[in-house]
């Protein structure tokens, strides 16, 4: 016998009285403000929001606060950066990136984690490889909790997808935390609203 | 297989002064975090019932929705692979490497693949395995179990990680900054991953409708693993199964608040289907975990979620230290889940708990651990596994505690020994409970005294 029919008849065979599955409800009730809870989540989690520049000039925001970066690369088409993920073969080519641009297709305000599939991404690999992330964020595509994130209908499409909540993180030595563990070392949000197309 | 002295073991760590008093510490801090994220959500009591109540269902119906999620993930365009027992998920791991030519192969924290001592076979085959959490690192360099199922390393303070890296990376043997040792990890760790032919992840979680696993960790080192080399494969124990996505939504809320107290992972990673070009394989684990389903007493420990919350509130894991359980899982979890793999060799992990049920009350899925552990007791105890000393103060007890005036009789007795006897009476090499601990003070009157005199009259 295989081993798949092996593990599956002695599960059988346990016989372990069945019990029925409980309706999880979603818990929003009174729920405080997305954005005002989202921000300061992201706080707790080592993230960073920062507001738009009075000018709205996405490139040069980017550029002030990270002014020694040589390499950024967009994946939106708010900012040019200096390398587009369109023209990315391999995830390998990634690794010189020092400020990866992205647009979360929506946010949680309970645990300030931003949603990124291989749609946004392009390259999965933008998110993990780069030093710095840049997220743009539109405040109304802010939902409350994780109960109403795993109701998005994006997770059914995308064959990845992350909840993303600050940056790369570790407190494995004597509990000390360290923000830039093995992936980005910072995570700035930005708000800016995303074009919606009339009709 | 060798019995563990778990006793023997933690006096070894309760020698180190230092340690002792980080680990508890730290521990500790970690359990308080977890009170303090716990108790700002008015639901909390109402999740753990329902990720018991998920979990309950989905264990009676394990075969159904294995399936299911063999299923989806099949049509996902993932390899799934059945193994009955870790020789055969290494077989299998192997296999898959061998065949793409992999000789590298990185991956992140998976209690799994240490339960099967994964890399052992397949260093011996000529593979090289890079552990990328920074904890697990320290472990394998160290020649180490992880100490923890979350913190690997807790046990470790800084100059002790400078020493393993300064053997293994070549760093400054005297420099202790904790920044230092990180970044020197990150920076030696990158190159591996860039290079390596293969990618690994364990599993928190998988969805049988949707076909996909969820990974939890903070360090993005699992998503750099899955997403940088060509191939991934993810380890996963057949009980992490659950039937649909919107139950991800208990779990993710109550995992990280219970492990670190934090609202959830820096990553919460869900994996459904290879990316463009790449290959995907899951392969789901027996390996104990059917056999334990059909026992009675212990199918419960199945709902386990590995957050370690219920090692951090443990006064005895907390003293001394995940390595002297002698087996993958320590703390109260490991004691209940190593004696269903080996009662022999775990048969002292039962004792090693003060039967204080603090690790049933802060457990996210709500498993009835210290009752598990009172049985594993009763069993060890009819096979006659228990060391002769237990056993003959346990007969003694058990003629006291069933006597009430004989038991009157001993506590008076022991409340005066406590206050008038010499310390070296009481700290006699055969009294357990004096040994590492202070003795507290004598009370001045027996609670029974107390009571005849404030109560019974009135």
């Amino acid at each position: 016998m295989s081993s798949r029919n092996a593990i599956l008849d002695s599960l059988r065979a346990a016989q372990r009285t069945p019990a029925t599955l409980p309706d999880v409800p979603m818990f929003d009730a009174g729920l405080p403000l997305a954005l005002d809870t989202f921000k300061e989540t992201l706080a707790q989690m080592g993230g960073t929001w920062a507001d738009r520049s009075m000018d709205g000039d996405l490139d040069a925001q980017i550029r002030a606060r990270f002014p020694d970066a040589k390499v950024i690369c967009s994946a939106v088409p708010e900012v040019a950066g200096t390398r587009r993920i369109e023209d990315v073969r391999d995830p390998h080519e990634l690794n010189d990136v020092d400020v990866g641009i992205v647009r979360p297709r929506f946010a949680v305000a309970e645990t300030g984690s931003i949603w990124l599939s291989e749609v946004q991404y392009q390259v999965n690999a933008l998110g993990y490889l780069s030093q710095h992330l840049v997220a743009l964020l539109d405040p109304a595509d802010i939902v409350g909790n994780l109960h109403h994130a795993y109701h998005r209908s994006e997770f059914f499409g995308a064959n990845y997808a992350v909840l993303m909540s600050g940056p790369s993180a570790t407190a494995d030595i004597e509990g000390v935390l360290i923000l830039g563990a093995q992936g980005i070392r910072s995570l700035t949000v930005i708000p800016a609203p995303r074009v919606r197309y009339p009709g | 297989m060798k019995r563990v002295d778990h006793v023997k073991a933690s006096r070894e760590f309760i020698g180190e002064e230092k340690h002792l008093e980080f680990h508890d510490r730290r521990l500790w801090t970690l359990r308080t975090l977890r009170d303090k994220a716990a108790h700002g959500i008015e639901e909390w009591e109402e999740l753990r019932s329902l990720a018991s109540g998920i979990k309950e269902h989905t264990l009676t119906h394990l075969a159904d929705y294995l399936e299911e999620f063999e299923r989806n993930a099949t049509k996902n365009g993932v390899i799934v692979h059945w193994a009955k027992d870790a020789e055969e998920h290494n077989r299998i791991v192997h296999g898959i490497l061998e065949s793409r030519h992999a000789k590298t192969l990185v991956k992140s924290k998976s209690m799994l693949t240490e339960e099967c001592e994964m890399r052992e076979y397949l260093e011996a085959r000529g593979i090289t395995v890079v552990e990328s959490d920074l904890g697990e690192r320290v472990q394998q360099l160290d020649h180490q179990r992880p100490a923890h199922v979350v913190v690997p390393a807790v046990h470790k303070l800084a100059s002790d990680v400078a020493r393993v890296f300064a053997k293994t990376l070549g760093t400054d043997p005297d420099n202790n900054d904790v920044h230092y040792l990180a970044e020197a990890q990150r920076d030696a760790t990158r190159p591996l991953i860039l290079n390596a032919e293969a990618g690994m992840t364990g599993c928190n979680f998988a969805v049988a409708a949707t076909g996909g696993i969820t990974v939890c960790t903070n360090e993005g080192n699992a998503d750099l693993n899955a997403n940088v080399p060509p191939l991934h494969i993810a380890s996963i124990g057949i009980e992490k199964v659950i039937p649909k996505l919107e139950h991800l939504g208990v779990f993710i809320r109550m995992l990280s608040r219970s492990a670190l107290g934090a609202p959830i992972t820096q990553y919460t990673s869900h994996f459904r289907g290879p990316r463009k070009g790449g290959e995907m394989h899951f392969v789901l684990v027996d390996n104990g975990r059917s056999a334990r389903l059909a026992m009675d007493d212990f199918w419960y420990s199945l709902k386990c979620i590995r957050c370690g919350a219920c090692m951090n509130t443990c006064p005895v894991y907390r003293r001394s230290s995940g390595l002297s359980y002698g087996g993958v899982y320590s703390g109260p979890i490991g004691a209940i889940i190593n004696p269903t793999f080996d009662l022999k060799k775990y048969s002292a992990l039962p004792f090693a708990s003060t039967m204080n049920g603090s690790c049933t009350n802060v457990c996210p899925v709500k498993i009835n651990i210290h009752e598990q552990i009172y049985k594993w007791r009763q069993i060890v105890a009819e096979q006659h596994e228990l060391p002769f000393i237990k056993k003959e103060a346990m007969k003694v007890a058990g003629k006291v505690l069933a006597e009430p005036k004989l038991y009157r009789v001993a506590i008076k007795a022991a409340d005066t020994a406590v206050a008038k006897l010499p310390r070296a009476f009481i700290y006699n090499p055969f009294n357990a409970w004096g040994k590492q601990r202070e003795v507290p003070d004598a009370p001045q009157q027996t609670f029974r005294d107390w009571y005849l005199k404030n109560r019974k009259a009135k």
